[in-house]
């Protein structure tokens, strides 16, 4: 075996390692133009578009209200269905709201809710982004001295982390309702008194952590998708791939958030 | 400011994508309310240096100045207070797909002046009657032709009434009525509000009906600047052919480098 044959294969993971940096390089930098251009945009002119902030936010996260309502209570019923058999064995059925809460709150909700606006708002962002670029739009709005960032990225950026954290209170809600339903309907737990096993069984930060991991699942989903549709180029097929792309990696990378996170709390913000 | 001093100019422009250089030391010097048509085949370059004038690209050499100003080593502030100053018609018109007509043309508007929204409202009628689609305001981009959506790109370049204009092929794709319309216009512009125009085109009648001066732009490099009459007696085989639209001539219709027989055969150029 030559020596070129041995270096080729480490020459590919360094070329993916060089990739995947320039990557997280030019995320970097949105992010940084993003957060310059926010703040310049809460004191000097031109300001940020509030119109166009609400606008989003009612297209991105209004909109998938429905069909978040509908998956997290379904995930309610399944939980519900899956951990009551293992509980009676135990004889705690009584605690089914407590183990539906403890894993909702603050992993589930933010993280489902997450999942599907990856779908739903990210696909859109960067399709629609995408779709500007090759329409000359962004130059367009470049030479008539228009920043992008300010213009197009800034009220998608809010729009989403608002609504993301909005629909994880939603989900959470959602979730132990179906759990509820269930509990009612067919396990013999009354409504009151899951109720009030539910809220005993939160604590702060369960509903906190939900919230801020909501916040930055929305933040990933948001840049991730801005970033791949200013990046589009060649027409048509380029839209797609990056489109893809987009959910793939927004998706990949709130799965890891979740776990980085869910561990940083648990060193950091003991119970 | 001199009179005389250019409005815009290059100085030594070259760029290159992927080790090929498109553009060889461009320079041209524009002089205020002077129309100046650059013409040139496709794939010569004209669309890279209209992108270079813009800044949408960065020149690998050279400099492009606007009243004096280097618009290539300008930071985001001094680049956003030149741009105010000139209008550009993109060949698709570049409308913004999510916006109608009407707000289209109102975005440079609301965006750079504090004009009350009702002046704003009449400015853009101004405009749309300027281009003939007054009553379009409501519509949208998707429902109109591409010719009128060329024309709505004409209506917002000219909302700021920009000191230059910056055409990218302006009739390609018109019919003859509003081709003629388009080039009345750009001379109006000139002659009532003195505007200078840079336009990239190849239709050579539109070229010769309102151009002071035309340069040809060939592989690269300005082959010819001078005025319309240099053009139709020139001596030059490349101008006449393009002018008079031979298809016989120095220039060659192929662009192709490899050998025809050779790629045939499916030689590589080493196989040879």
């Amino acid at each position: 075996m030559s020596a070129s044959q041995i270096l080729r294969p480490l020459e590919r993971v360094g070329a993916q390692a060089e990739g995947f940096i320039a990557y997280l390089g030019g995320i970097g930098y949105l992010t940084l133009d993003t957060f310059t251009g926010g703040v310049a945009g809460l004191f000097t002119r031109p300001r940020i578009k509030a119109g166009e902030t609400i606008y989003q936010m009612v297209r991105l996260g209004v909109r998938a209200v429905p069909i978040i309502a509908l998956v997290q209570i379904f995930v309610g019923i399944t939980l519900a269905f899956t951990l009551a058999p293992v509980l009676e064995q135990y004889d705690q059925l009584g605690q089914l709201p407590t183990v539906i809460a403890k894993a909702t709150f603050p992993q589930l909700g933010p993280l489902l809710a997450a999942v599907v606006l990856t779908g739903f708002a990210g696909a859109a962002i960067t399709a629609e982004l995408g779709t500007m670029v090759v329409g000359e739009e962004l130059s367009a709005l470049r030479a008539s001295a228009i920043n992008p960032i300010r213009f197009l990225v800034i009220p998608r950026v809010i729009a989403c982390v608002v609504m993301t954290v909005a629909l994880t209170v939603l989900a959470n809600i959602l979730c132990a309702a179906g759990g509820m339903l269930i509990s009612a309907l067919q396990l013999g737990i009354d409504p009151y008194q899951y109720y009030y096993t539910t809220i005993d069984a939160l604590t702060v930060k369960d509903v906190a952590t939900g919230l801020i991991k909501g916040g930055i699942y929305g933040f990933l989903i948001v840049m991730v998708a801005c970033y791949e549709g200013l990046s589009v180029s060649g027409g048509a097929g380029g839209v797609g791939q990056r489109t893809t792309a987009s959910v793939v990696r927004s998706i990949f990378l709130i799965i890891v958030a979740n776990c980085a996170f869910t561990a940083v709390f648990y060193f950091f913000w003991p119970e | 400011m001199g009179t005389d001093q250019p409005v815009m100019e290059l100085r030594g422009v070259q760029k290159l994508f992927d080790g090929r250089q498109v553009l060889k030391d461009i320079n041209l010097s524009v002089a205020a309310g002077e129309v100046v048509a650059i013409i040139g085949g496709s794939g010569c370059g004209k669309s890279t240096l209209l992108r270079c004038i813009i800044g949408e690209y960065t020149p690998d050499e050279g400099h492009v100045f606007f009243w004096g100003e280097d618009a290539c080593h300008a930071d985001a502030k001094q680049l956003d207070r030149i741009r105010r100053r000139y209008g550009i018609l993109f060949q698709s018109g570049a409308l913004y797909s999510s916006m109608t007509v009407g707000e289209n043309v109102a975005l440079p508007l609301r965006e750079h002046t504090d004009l009350d929204e009702k002046i704003i409202e009449m400015m853009v009628k101004m405009k749309l009657e300027l281009v003939g689609l007054r009553d379009f305001e409501d519509l949208n981009p998707s429902q109109i032709s591409g010719g009128m959506k060329k024309r709505v790109g004409l209506a917002r370049a000219i909302a700021l009434d920009p000191e230059i204009l910056f055409y990218d092929e302006p009739t390609s794709g018109l019919d003859p009525i509003a081709t003629s319309a388009i080039d009345q216009l750009v001379i109006d512009l000139r002659g009532k509000l003195n505007v200078t125009s840079v336009v990239v085109t190849h239709d050579m009648k539109s070229a010769f009906r309102i151009a002071d001066r035309i340069a040809m732009l060939y592989n690269g490099e300005f082959i010819a600047i001078g005025p319309p009459d240099e053009f139709l007696h020139t001596s030059d085989e490349r101008i006449r052919q393009f002018v008079e639209g031979l298809a016989d001539g120095p220039i060659p219709l192929r662009v192709s480098k490899t050998d025809y027989l050779a790629d045939l055969m499916g030689l590589k150029p080493t196989d040879r």
